[in-house]
């Protein structure tokens, strides 16, 4: 499911981002962690329940500011949605 | 020359085999370890900092029954501490709303309920227990916090056409993951074979089923399932390879390579009160017995499926053929095939019983004991 610009994404109960600074960043979850890379983990930071989908899409675009706008806006959304598929996030 | 050595991702720690219920689908050993030699809270705290120091990410709490450990809050913080993420893998009993928080509190990830059925009756049949209800209300206490919940529907001959009624109890219930789990014959499931195999038939229309529910839940409820691989062409990557990712350890603190491990011949597993974790996981002769390829036989050999199922599992290669070093005999390639081929022809052949609210079957189970 793509999620409303202004829905405010937030880490599902029981996911969330390993503590230990000595390792990869992984988001983890029931029997699975996906392992993060910089946009990845720049996107599931802003999974707190208080940055709006909008909110997350221009922070990432001026992180990113060499990129494709549009494209930056596109991966993003393809990446919520993929989480909120493999319930590690709800659109609240 | 050794195998290259991963790291390992999780960590099962079977807390204790103390139990409340008696499933016949127990996957623990039949000689169960006693209360007075269960690994104390100290060195359980300091086991999860070795694995985390090796790179492991998540602590499966399981048993038996790990709410049996007065200590259980103690051990979810220290493995939290440590850096783990934790599941809890419990039956729900003894639990209650107060206790519940105390591990919420803890810290305690995520919970996994198991179920025998949709009904009570599937509890007292396959449990010897009334705890249908129990599990009811703790799944809704455990939606109030912010736990991640599975249900886990353990599915069988004489409980696939309840189907139907699991996937209404989840819809209900609707926790971030249900995984329907067909049995998996070690321990005292082997044992009980004969009543728990399903029939081809019914197999096939479960799966059609299952794929129908995992479209109809999309979205809302992540499905999972696991099928049985008597009924596969290959056989499953058992622990996704003997010494490559996971490790267990034993309510006495023995560091096993998979849960049956234990009843393999020949085999002594080093304690964690003697041994480092890393050293363990990298040298112990258990560990490396069946680890990369070169103790395979052929077929596996020389099979180019041999980096995806490692040659299938060891314990059932022990179990059905009755030599742990030959090819898993579910596989289609495997000269021993013909066993599993035999006792699939005589399950098939033989009458299901489903089981009629109110009323027991007459199957003579072995329930698990809790004799120690
Ligand atoms: S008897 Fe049942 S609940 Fe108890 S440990 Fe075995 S499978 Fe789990
Ligand atoms: S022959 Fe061995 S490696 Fe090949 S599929 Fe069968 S079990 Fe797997």
């Amino acid at each position: 499911m793509a999620p409303e610009t202004t829905s405010r994404p937030r880490l599902a109960p029981g996911c969330r981002l390993n503590e230990r600074a000595s390792q990869p960043r992984v988001l983890l979850m029931p029997e699975r962690a996906l392992r993060l890379n910089g946009p990845s983990l720049e996107i599931v930071e802003r999974c707190d329940g208080t940055h709006t989908v909008q909110q997350i899409v221009s922070e990432l675009q001026k992180l990113y500011s060499q990129a494709e706008p549009q494209k930056v806006e596109q991966d993003i959304l393809g990446y919520l949605a993929l989480l909120n598929e493999k319930r590690a996030l709800d659109f609240e | 020359m050794s195998a290259s050595i991963s790291t390992p991702l999780a960590l099962i720690a079977e807390l204790t085999h103390r139990c409340p219920l008696h499933c016949v689908y127990c996957s623990n050993p039949l000689e169960l370890t006693r209360r007075d030699s269960e690994l104390p809270t100290e060195a359980w705290a300091r086991v999860f900092r070795e694995a985390a120091e090796l790179g492991v990410l998540q602590a499966d709490f399981t048993g038996g029954e790990p709410l049996a450990r007065p200590d259980l809050s103690q051990l979810i913080r220290a493995a939290r501490a440590a850096g783990l993420y934790v599941s809890l893998i419990t039956s729900g009993l003894p639990l209650d709303e107060k206790r519940l928080d105390d591990l919420a509190q803890a810290g305690v990830d995520h919970i996994q309920v198991s179920f025998q059925g949709a009904c009570e009756q599937s509890s007292l049949e396959f449990a010897d227990a009334g705890v249908f209800a129990q599990k009811l209300r703790v799944t809704k206490w455990i939606k109030r916090h912010r736990i991640a919940l599975t249900l886990n529907f353990v599915i069988h001959r004489q409980n696939l056409d309840q189907l139907e009624e699991m996937l209404a109890l989840a819809e209900q219930i609707i926790p971030g993951r249900v995984e329907f789990a067909h049995v998996q014959y070690y321990g005292w499931a082997f044992s009980n074979l004969r009543s728990l195999l399903p029939t081809r038939a019914q197999l096939d229309r479960s799966l059609e089923f299952l794929k129908k529910a995992e479209e109809l839940l999309r979205g809302r409820i992540r499905v999972e399932y696991v099928v049985p691989d008597y009924y596969a062409k290959y056989p499953k990557a058992c622990m996704g390879g003997w010494g490559r990712k996971l490790m267990l350890i034993t309510p006495r603190g023995d560091v096993l390579p998979c849960h049956a491990a234990a009843s393999l011949p020949d085999m002594k597993f080093e304690n964690v009160a003697e041994k480092p974790l890393r050293t363990i996981w990298h040298e112990s002769p258990s560990f490396q017995k069946f680890r990369g390829e070169e103790w395979m036989p052929e077929p596996c050999r020389s099979c180019d499926r041999r980096s995806l199922d490692f040659g299938g599992c060891r314990c059932q290669a022990l179990l059905l053929a009755n030599d742990a070093t030959v090819t898993d005999p579910v596989c289609s390639l495997a000269p021993q095939r013909h066993i599993v081929d035999e006792l699939l022809a005589e399950v098939n052949a033989a009458p299901t019983m489903p089981v009629i609210a109110g009323e027991p079957t007459k199957i003579e189970w072995i329930y698990r004991s809790n004799r120690m």
